[in-house]
């Protein structure tokens, strides 16, 4: 978010001129610390007029439920849904809340997306080329992904990158293949306690990263990998492939402007269900429900979203637009991260959410696979228990 | 006649008691609320669910993350313990006879404890890592015909926390040898003369005036490496960027990912009175330890 300081002042600025309504942004970096500040400015009842919620849809919830965030359904809906209409329904998706939602949440509107992303796969073009492929076909399977393996060695490069220290990217990646292998309802199902972690095709997905270390994609040093080390060594061409989300784009050509690369769903491991990759609305702002200025600041977030300013954020930022009426030339990295939020998923649009200890559980053992410390089964068969624990401790509750 | 002195004390205290209040009793009363409840950290506590001791029962019967990253610390504490602590004695008692350039070698051993741990970290990363290319270290182990000795010190979770406790002492030793150095210099010099005249060996002088004058010194570094190393994790944090699938993880870090990551601030704060208590036996234990020690030592 950091990176876009100076575009978000200029729109202050613009909206000044226009409106005489001064706005100060402040924007903050790494995301987990600005989450922990937004939590401490709502106990300190000093929340900004405007903000964003950084986290998973649960505690977007409790901040709904706390009363810090305005509904922002009666201004969504106003005019024949004017302003809804603007939106990608993928893109407004993340912020609504649905009728008997099991989070409690009354449902409605409660924040305005700013832009979207796609995490997907990214391959770099140069690298393919002398790697002896056709850089316009990347691996369209897992066999012809994992093949690659020797090949990447013996040039002594780097096979996938990615900052998989963060355990939400690790899931993020296990999550696009458990859809690809066993489809979104037997995910869910998962998520409701109906399926084990422990079914076949859990051990299949879990057994994707034992093979990709054995093949020589990955090393156990993507376990230690900040995800801007990833982009880092993705953008100074030592790696082939990277798995990263839209933002990257602006870091990219901020790291190496001259990097030929394309973007790509990561390559399917079976033909039975299509490949999902997370995307949906980017970043998204709410307004302060205790605010003196919610009339304001709906205005200016309404001013915000116009097309015209989305079109500027886009260009300015290369990320892809939330309103579907803006029009501008997007650079072609970027049309294939946007064709790919055709296929996007978001665990905050599934109705359910996995508890964290087990997401933490998930992402700890696959790392432990890679580290080959665990076997697919082990890890799975941990993550099983550690759900069948919570699964009692809800139910006793 | 006496009231006024007792109350214009307590006057002159106030300050230090509000602060002290204001800073440390509160929240420490606040957390320990905290603690027995299911909270997180967003909404009204009051509005949370009361679990009572939930969150106690839930660490010592089933959280194995939590007392494997208290081990991983204990581990790193027992090395800084020894390794750390007895370097920094040896060069603190070196520094303190008249060697050459013993001021210089006083600058320098406190270099490392100034720097800031994350950059310490993020240098020490890109000198011992390969995850950039940097890899210094395996380069050297090449060119000296060492390369069979390269690896992949903090990706590979056998290695990963002896290198994390190894780097810990290179960044902490500076403090525990500026306060040795300090408890020998206060050790009068006639002691060791009069035992020399009495013909006592180096090891003499050591067992007999050095160890027993040197003991509140020891056991002040020795409780103050324990409760440093147990709580430290921005280290860790700029070397492998997390906890490595458990490998890495040490309270702090652990207290700080149950907090941030899955939003459990009551669970994240009874962790912290449970890390708490565990430092505070240890350190008791250590000082009661200490003193038999001393009075042995006479």
């Amino acid at each position: 978010m950091t990176d876009r300081d100076s575009v978000f002042q200029d729109l202050a600025r613009r909206y000044e001129r226009l409106s005489g309504v001064k706005i100060d942004f402040e924007l903050f970096a790494p995301s987990d610390s600005y989450s922990q500040k937004v939590r401490a400015a709502a106990q300190g009842r000093n929340l900004p007029d405007i903000f964003g919620v950084l986290s998973e849809k649960k505690d977007f919830a409790s901040f709904i439920k706390a009363g810090y965030v305005l509904d922002l359904t009666p201004y969504m809906d106003e005019n024949n849904s004017a302003w809804r209409n603007e939106f990608f329904t993928r893109a407004l998706a993340v912020d609504e809340f649905k009728e008997g939602n099991s989070y409690g949440v009354k449902p409605g509107v409660y924040g305005v997306p700013i832009d979207m992303v796609a995490i997907m796969m990214l391959y770099n073009k140069t690298l393919l080329k002398r790697l002896g492929l056709d850089p316009e076909r990347p691996p369209q399977t897992f066999t012809e992904f994992l093949a690659l393996g020797k090949k990447i060695k013996a040039a002594n490069l780097q096979g996938l990158v990615s900052g998989w220290v963060e355990l939400w990217l690790v899931n993020c990646f296990a999550s696009n293949y458990a859809f690809n292998i066993m489809g979104r309802d037997k995910v869910l199902a998962t998520l409701r306690g109906e399926v084990p972690y422990t079914d076949p095709d859990w051990i299949k997905v879990f057994a994707l990263f034992k093979r990709m270390k054995e093949a020589g994609i990955i090393s156990n040093r993507v376990v230690s990998m900040i995800n801007k080390t990833a982009e880092q060594i993705f953008a100074s061409g030592k790696a082939v492939f990277a798995f990263n989300g839209s933002w990257c784009v602006n870091v990219y050509k901020g790291m190496n402007p001259n990097l030929d690369y394309g973007a790509i769903l990561p390559p399917k491991a079976s033909d039975k269900f299509p490949m999902a990759v997370w995307g949906g609305a980017g970043s998204s702002f709410v307004v302060n429900a205790h605010s003196k200025n919610k009339e304001e600041a709906v205005k200016f977030l309404k001013w915000l979203t116009e097309p015209a300013q989305q079109a500027y954020l886009a260009r300015a930022t290369n990320n892809l637009p939330a309103n579907k009426q803006c029009r501008y030339k997007m650079p072609k990295i970027l049309k294939g991260f946007s064709k790919a939020v055709d296929y996007s998923t978001h665990p905050n649009t599934w109705g359910i959410s996995e508890f964290p200890i087990v997401n933490e559980a998930l992402g700890r053992g696959i790392q432990s696979i890679i580290l080959g410390e665990k076997t697919p089964e082990q890890a799975a068969l941990e993550v099983q228990k550690i759900k069948e624990r919570e699964m009692a401790k809800r139910r006793k509750r | 006649m006496k009231l006024k002195p007792t109350l214009s004390n307590y006057v002159f205290i106030l300050p230090a008691v509000v602060i002290f209040t204001v800073f440390y009793i509160i929240p420490f009363l606040f957390i320990l609320r905290v603690s027995f409840f299911d909270w997180d950290g967003i909404g009204n506590l009051n509005s949370a669910a009361f679990v009572g001791f939930d969150n106690f029962k839930e660490i010592f019967l089933h959280d194995s993350n939590w007392w494997q990253s208290i081990r991983n610390a204990g581990w790193i504490t027992l090395i800084a313990l020894t390794f750390q602590n007895v370097l920094a004695f040896l060069l603190a008692a070196a520094c303190d006879r008249a060697v050459k350039f013993r001021n210089f070698y006083r600058a320098v051993f406190f270099i490392p404890p100034v720097l800031s741990e994350i950059v310490v970290g993020m240098v020490w990363r890109f000198i011992i890592n390969d995850v950039d290319g940097a890899n210094i270290v395996n380069n050297f182990l090449v060119n000296i015909g060492l390369g069979r000795f390269v690896h992949n010190w903090l990706s590979d979770p056998h290695t990963a926390l002896n290198t994390i406790a190894i780097i810990h002492c290179w960044k902490g030793f500076g403090w525990a040898f500026l306060i040795f150095l300090a408890g020998l210099q206060t050790i009068p010099r006639e002691f060791y003369e009069a035992a020399r005249l009495d013909g006592a060996n180096s090891w003499q002088l050591f067992k007999n005036i050095t160890m027993p004058l040197l003991t509140p010194v020891v056991v002040l570094v020795a409780i103050l490496t324990i409760l440093g190393t147990m709580q430290s994790f921005v280290l860790i944090l700029g070397l492998v960027g997390g906890e490595l699938a458990g490998y890495t993880s040490v309270p702090v870090l652990r207290i700080l990912t149950v907090m941030r990551d899955s939003s459990h601030f009551g669970y994240a704060c009874a962790l912290g009175i449970n890390l708490g208590i565990i430092l505070m036996a240890v350190s008791f234990i250590q000082y009661s330890f200490s003193r038999k020690a001393r009075n042995y030592l006479g």
